[in-house]
């Protein structure tokens, strides 16, 4: 293959698109409410969407003829490259809030930076992903500061998630040979320089939302390369159990 | 069996009268979903392109096409799913929107002037035309709206989300 580091970069990508949108959907019908249930639910189905253009993307690449389903669905934990912050469980409605936000921080900046990439695809669906990102972020940090600014109770709660799941925030902005390649090319984004953007507009919400940011420097890293953390495994046995089951069933 | 070859404006008025599978009063061609057929070698090119990423209309409405095109014994046409430039509601005519508004679907406001929802009075009641309307859910039943609550009749009704 003469483009596997695009093809590495892209699946990347459509991993953390395929694990952010299983984790909202395993919401369904246990939302908090009924608007909130629809809330995270359409939000994954929005990841849903995008992973599937880019594993359609990343089977071009690939130079086999493999299918979106076969990437999405039929490889082993690790050949999953998402970094490990979308994996993480829905302890409570605060840790589900908590990861959103965090994500859709970086995750603006980073496809606001891929529609002007020179990969004419990247940019394109890039361009779409965008505009529900923002949309993604506004209502994640909406939630940030009603539960930090509510009741005693909720705020303990969102600050005890924010604190669970900030060791997970480095890892957004890491970049490898991989990556260093493609910037060099035009292709990727220099997340790395995104990193004190997205603290800086964290920090902002935070105090409006009455939190503190975690002091804790303490950082996990792996997903990018396949080591993830041990809810990974179940999380895919959810996943890919119907098409491990039944291969390439259709309805 | 059609075997003279019909003009590209011809097929894409064939296939433009699809209704949207989810707001059927809407034809792919009133939602700017059904972007273009052009004659490029020796076939028929249709570009369709997604409201969203993960538009669940979109495998219905290229069914719809093959089976229309079908009927009239078109084979040779290359049917693709482009995303851009992004497909946006500004892309929505005056007739859509009032079609909108008629079966009950608050009309997109332009995306120049409702960078963010909020409970932004210029989103008119679908039934009683009232400004004092307060969001309710930034999602609705299907990723293009939002729900909204009318505080002169007192009903709910959908946004149609600017996006
Ligand atoms: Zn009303």
């Amino acid at each position: 293959m003469n483009n596997s580091e695009l093809y590495n970069y892209t699946l990347r990508l459509a991993d953390n698109a395929l694990i952010l949108g299983q984790r909202l959907s395993e919401l369904c019908s246990k939302g908090p409410f009924l608007e909130e249930d629809l809330a995270q639910t359409n939000i994954a189905l929005d990841y849903i969407g995008r992973a599937q253009s880019l594993y359609n993307y990343a089977a071009q690449l690939s130079g086999k003829p493999l299918s979106e389903d076969e990437l999405a669905y039929r490889r082993a934990e690790n050949n999953y490259y998402n970094v490990l912050l979308v994996e993480q469980p829905d302890e409570d409605f605060a840790h589900t809030i908590a990861r959103q936000f965090f994500y859709s921080v970086a995750d603006c900046l980073f496809y606001a930076e891929l529609t002007k990439s020179k990969n004419e695809t990247l940019a394109s669906i890039a361009k779409k992903v965008i505009k529900e990102s923002k949309y993604h972020l506004n209502h994640s940090s909406d939630w940030v500061k009603r539960l930090g600014g509510g009741t005693e109770l909720s705020h303990e709660k969102m600050q005890n998630a924010v604190n669970a799941l900030w060791m997970y925030t480095d890892e957004l902005f890491e970049i490898d040979d991989i990556e260093h390649k493609l910037i060099k090319e035009g292709v990727a984004v220099n997340s790395s320089n995104h990193k004190s953007l997205w603290l800086a507009e964290v920090t902002e919400v935070f105090k409006e939302a009455g939190l503190s940011v975690p002091e804790n420097n303490f950082m996990m890293t792996g997903g990018r390369s396949g080591n993830h953390s041990e809810h990974f495994g179940h999380l895919l046995s959810e996943l890919q159990y119907l098409q491990r089951a039944y291969p390439d069933a259709t309805w | 069996m059609v075997n003279t070859k019909l003009n590209s404006n011809h097929v894409f008025n064939l296939i433009s009268e699809i209704p949207d599978p989810e707001i059927p009063v809407l034809t792919i061609k009133d939602l700017g979903i059904l972007r273009d057929v052009k004659w490029m070698d020796n076939s028929y090119q249709i570009d369709i392109t997604p409201t969203y990423t993960a538009c669940p209309a979109i495998p219905f409405i290229s069914d719809e096409i093959k089976r229309i095109l079908n009927d009239y014994g078109i084979q040779n046409y290359k049917l693709s799913v482009v995303y851009e430039p992004a497909w946006s509601t500004d892309l929505l005519t005056t007739e859509a929107k009032l079609k909108l508004k008629q079966y009950g679907i608050a009309p997109p406001m332009h995306t120049s002037c409702a960078k963010k929802l909020d409970a932004s009075k210029q989103v008119q009641c679908p039934r009683c035309n009232s400004h004092k309307t307060t969001l309710l859910s930034q999602f609705g039943s299907t990723a293009c709206k939002a729900l909204y609550t009318c505080k002169s009749c007192k009903e709910v009704f959908d946004y149609f989300k600017c996006h």
